[in-house]
């Protein structure tokens, strides 16, 4: 019964999400106030429906209620009950249904908070945000239904696939999605305001935050999705550039610059169609991500839908959605007027070569993402796309990015110095050339790239430093006053600061990880030991274990250095029952240099066991520049100036920036 | 600096941007996409040793034969039509049998022998790899039956 009302209340927020993209449209075009409201009241309606259908579903499985289709498919009586609530969207169908659910979020919350935006563009973003609902959730309808009965209910289900049982990614697709789906309020702000035909500074700083929230999430959720892989699929890779990665890689390249050239918009009333561009490409990749992995074209651990009806119903929407905002585009956009003129070497200069950088890496990897589908439609065999392409051409490209990154927040708008700004960067190269040295010296023989990356780290780690120091005048004032301005310093501006410090913590991390590692496989029997990067490893022992809904091998190595010891490592092969799926529980001890990384493989006649040991150096760095870059993310958004609801736009706030530099 | 120039030498960085990625995406794609074979596109017309590719298959019953240190792998790759023996240093996969499916990437050495330096996990038990079904489809041995890939 209950799994009968979530269908239906899910099939009147189809109907309300229709009303909602009809009405304050036709209303804002009228001028009619109460057609234009209707579409706030609509957009906390169609919150309230998909998140009763959203309930419902969800209570479907932490009763275990076998007789709803999907929850005997993915679900378990035995199952712990996190991952029964995970398991809602650990498939296709509840996945998508989480997918509405928090765009109908997104858009109860510009409702909810926007009201400080002009009606009109109120209610046209409201109707673009609900014409994107209504197509997805009439693709739920009509191709995955969720509440789907099964006669007669099995006696228990088919548990869910073991790998996706795990707390990293019980949160990964929520927060992913949050920041993919996200970025649907930047595509619908852009695509109303080319219908009001208008963009200006406000424009900009009603859509940065929005972006800023999509952004921090997109890359928590990254982040969080890397780092499973890491500690679970136990080969002790964090990136493979595999097509379902690509799919939310892209959208945060583009959206990164999309958080960039919205800076300049808001500033210098500049760049004002190349932001809406960015706005309209970066859902558009979160579209295309969508389709990639939920059509089934690619086969990953992602791949829930196997469907083609399905792949075709998706790929109508995003012809739609693509080809409809982009003709719109190209229909309005030439009507924006241009605004404040810069010199090529100033901040907007500088942020425009940002956004050219990652616009055009994101095409690479648009380009190896897509090559081996077009190659095998057009009957010219099957290729696969693997780290080698992207090494060749996504990280040269990133190379000047990543020299300009110190440099550009130096520059003043409108026309910045540039040898000022190099001077000032004096240290921060000195540093860079040292750290590259002593990089070389202690991994001598290894990839140079390694040194290459660490120098490339500590040039941008110091240059933001030095752009601080100059910032809150270190040096030049007594510190007590430097700090005061430090305190009073912009809280977008710490933002900016720590998210470039995180990427220079994932520079390193990388690089360390995928460069520097060492690895052993050998098979051992207890009490024998293996050495590996200093640390050296006694086998044990393993024996079987039982879980809750699973069988292991238990194994353990007691890790010394210098003959002191150090830890216990505890890595397991876990055999789960019902499905007879294998996983590996790899074991990992994490310091701040390094990460050394066990893995128990399969039991030899003679009571031995094939290990996989690594050591992978610098790894920990990685999460934590992620963290620390949503951290920045987080922290630019609680910008006063930017606080989502704040006072309305005051005019002496619209006049462009007169002064040179902030 | 007017508007006009100030969009040309945007446009002009965009192009030399956009020329420098398409000559990166060019060679990266000449030389470094992996093709994917079948055991009997191989018997068909031989390659040249030494290229890195792709081949898939079933792992053919009763080939599987560790080495005494348990590490090395030997085991038969399979269309029911060709067959080719496959080397592999390392921890098999998770679900690694034999009568599965299997990817695996390497070169193929003088003797026609291949050495493999990476066997693909597959993610769940009832999964075929694409390619696999594909080649075993060619091959004419495909069961349709097992057409229903599980989630």
């Amino acid at each position: 019964m209950i799994a009968e009302l979530g269908h239906f209340a899910l099939i009147l927020a189809l109907c309300v999400a229709v009303a909602q993209a009809i009405l304050p449209l036709a209303g804002a075009s009228r001028r009619d106030a109460g057609w234009m409201a209707a579409g706030s009241s609509a957009a906390v309606v169609q919150l309230l429906l998909i998140a009763a259908a959203f309930a419902a579903l969800t209570h479907a499985f932490v009763t275990s209620d076998f007789s709803v289709k999907l929850v005997a498919e993915n679900s378990h009586s035995l199952k712990p009950l996190i991952y029964k609530i995970s398991g809602v969207w650990g498939n296709h169908e509840g996945s998508m249904l989480l997918w509405v659910l928090i765009l109908a979020l997104f858009g109860a919350l510009i409702a909810l908070f926007g009201g400080n935006l002009p009606p009109t563009l109120r209610a046209r973003v409201l109707s673009v945000q609900a014409m994107i609902g209504a197509g997805f959730l009439a693709f739920i309808l009509a191709t995955s239904n969720p509440f789907a009965r099964l006669f007669p209910p099995p006696a228990d289900g088919n548990d869910l696939n073991p790998l996706l049982q795990d707390p990293g990614l019980a949160f990964h697709p929520p927060v992913l999605y949050a920041g993919y789906v996200g970025f649907s309020i930047a595509f619908s702000f852009a695509v109303a305001a080319l219908i009001e035909g208008r963009v200006d500074a406000a424009w900009a700083r009603w859509v940065r935050p929005w972006t800023l929230l999509a952004w921090s999430f997109l890359t928590a959720g990254i982040a969080l999705g890397s780092w499973w892989a890491y500690y679970e699929l136990g080969w002790g890779g964090f990136w493979y550039w595999d097509p379902v990665e690509n799919a939310s890689f892209m959208p945060w390249l583009v959206g990164t610059a999309l958080l960039h050239s919205a800076v300049v918009v808001e500033r210098r009333d500049a760049l004002k169609s190349w932001t809406i561009l960015l706005a309209i490409l970066t859902f558009s990749l979160s579209l295309i991500g969508t389709f990639l992995v939920r059509s089934g074209v690619l086969t990953s651990v992602h791949a829930f839908a196997t469907d083609p009806g399905r792949g075709v119903f998706i790929l109508a929407l995003l012809v739609i959605a693509i080809g409809g905002s982009l003709a719109l585009y190209a229909w309005r956009a030439p009507q924006l007027k241009g605004g404040g003129l810069f010199a090529p070497l100033s901040r907007e200069g500088a942020l425009l070569l940002n956004n050219l950088i990652l616009a055009t890496a994101a095409a690479t990897v648009f380009i190896g993402t897509l090559y081996p589908l077009v190659l095998e439609a057009a009957g010219g065999g099957k290729v696969s796309v693997g780290p080698p392409y992207y090494n060749a051409t996504f990280v040269p490209l990133m190379a000047p990015l990543v020299a300009a990154m110190a440099v550009g927040p130096m520059l003043a708008w409108k026309r910045g110095d540039l040898s000022g700004a190099l001077g000032r960067l004096k240290f921060a190269a000195a540093t860079a050339l040292a750290a590259l040295a002593a990089a070389s010296a202690l991994t001598w023989g290894r990839p140079v790239l390694g040194a290459i990356a660490m120098g490339a780290a500590a040039w941008i780690a110091v240059g933001v430093f030095a752009e601080l120091a100059g910032r809150i005048r270190l040096g030049d004032l007594p510190l007590g006053q430097s700090l005061a301005r430090a305190r009073g310093m912009p809280r977008s501006a710490w933002g900016m600061t720590l998210a470039h410090l995180g990427l220079a913590g994932i520079i390193a991390g990388a690089a360390g990880a995928a460069l520097w590692s060492e690895e052993k496989i050998i098979a051992m029997r207890p009490g024998q030991t293996v050495d590996l990067a200093g640390y050296s490893l006694l086998f044990e022992g393993a024996e079987s274990r039982n879980g809750p809904n699973y069988t292991s091998v238990h194994g353990v190595f007691a890790v010394s250095r210098n003959r002191t010891p150090v830890t216990k490592l505890e890595p397991e092969k876990r055999r789960y029952v019902v499905g007879g799926q294998e996983t590996t529980e790899a074991a990992i001890r994490t310091t701040a240099a390094g990460d050394l990384y066990a893995v128990i493989g399969d039991a030899q006649k003679d009571g031995g066991y094939v290990v996989r040991i690594y050591y992978k150096p610098l790894v920990a760095w990685i999460w934590a520049g992620a963290a620390v870059m949503v951290l920045g993310g987080l922290m630019s958004l609680s910008d006063r100036r930017l606080r989502i609801g704040a006072p309305a736009r005051r005019e002496r706030d619209l006049a462009p920036d007169a002064a040179p530099a902030e | 600096m007017t508007r006009k120039r100030r969009r040309l030498y945007a446009v002009l960085a965009g192009l030399v941007m956009l020329g420098i990625a398409a000559a990166l995406v060019l060679t990266a794609l000449r030389d470094s996409v992996v093709f994917f074979y079948s055991p009997s596109d191989l018997a068909g017309k031989p390659l040249a040793a030494g290229q890195r590719i792709r081949i898939g298959g079933l792992v053919a019953a009763g080939s599987v034969a560790k080495s005494p240190d348990g590490v090395a792998t030997r085991f038969t790759v399979t269309d029911m039509k060709a067959d080719i023996p496959v080397s592999y240093s390392g921890i098999l996969p998770d679900l690694f049998r034999e009568g599965q499916g299997v990817v695996v990437e390497g070169r193929l050495e003088p003797g026609g022998a291949f050495q493999a330096s990476e066997v693909l996990a597959k993610h769940d038990e009832n999964y075929m790899p694409p390619e696999v079904a594909d080649a075993l489809k060619r091959a004419g041995r495909w069961k349709h039956a097992d057409e229903q890939p599980a989630k």
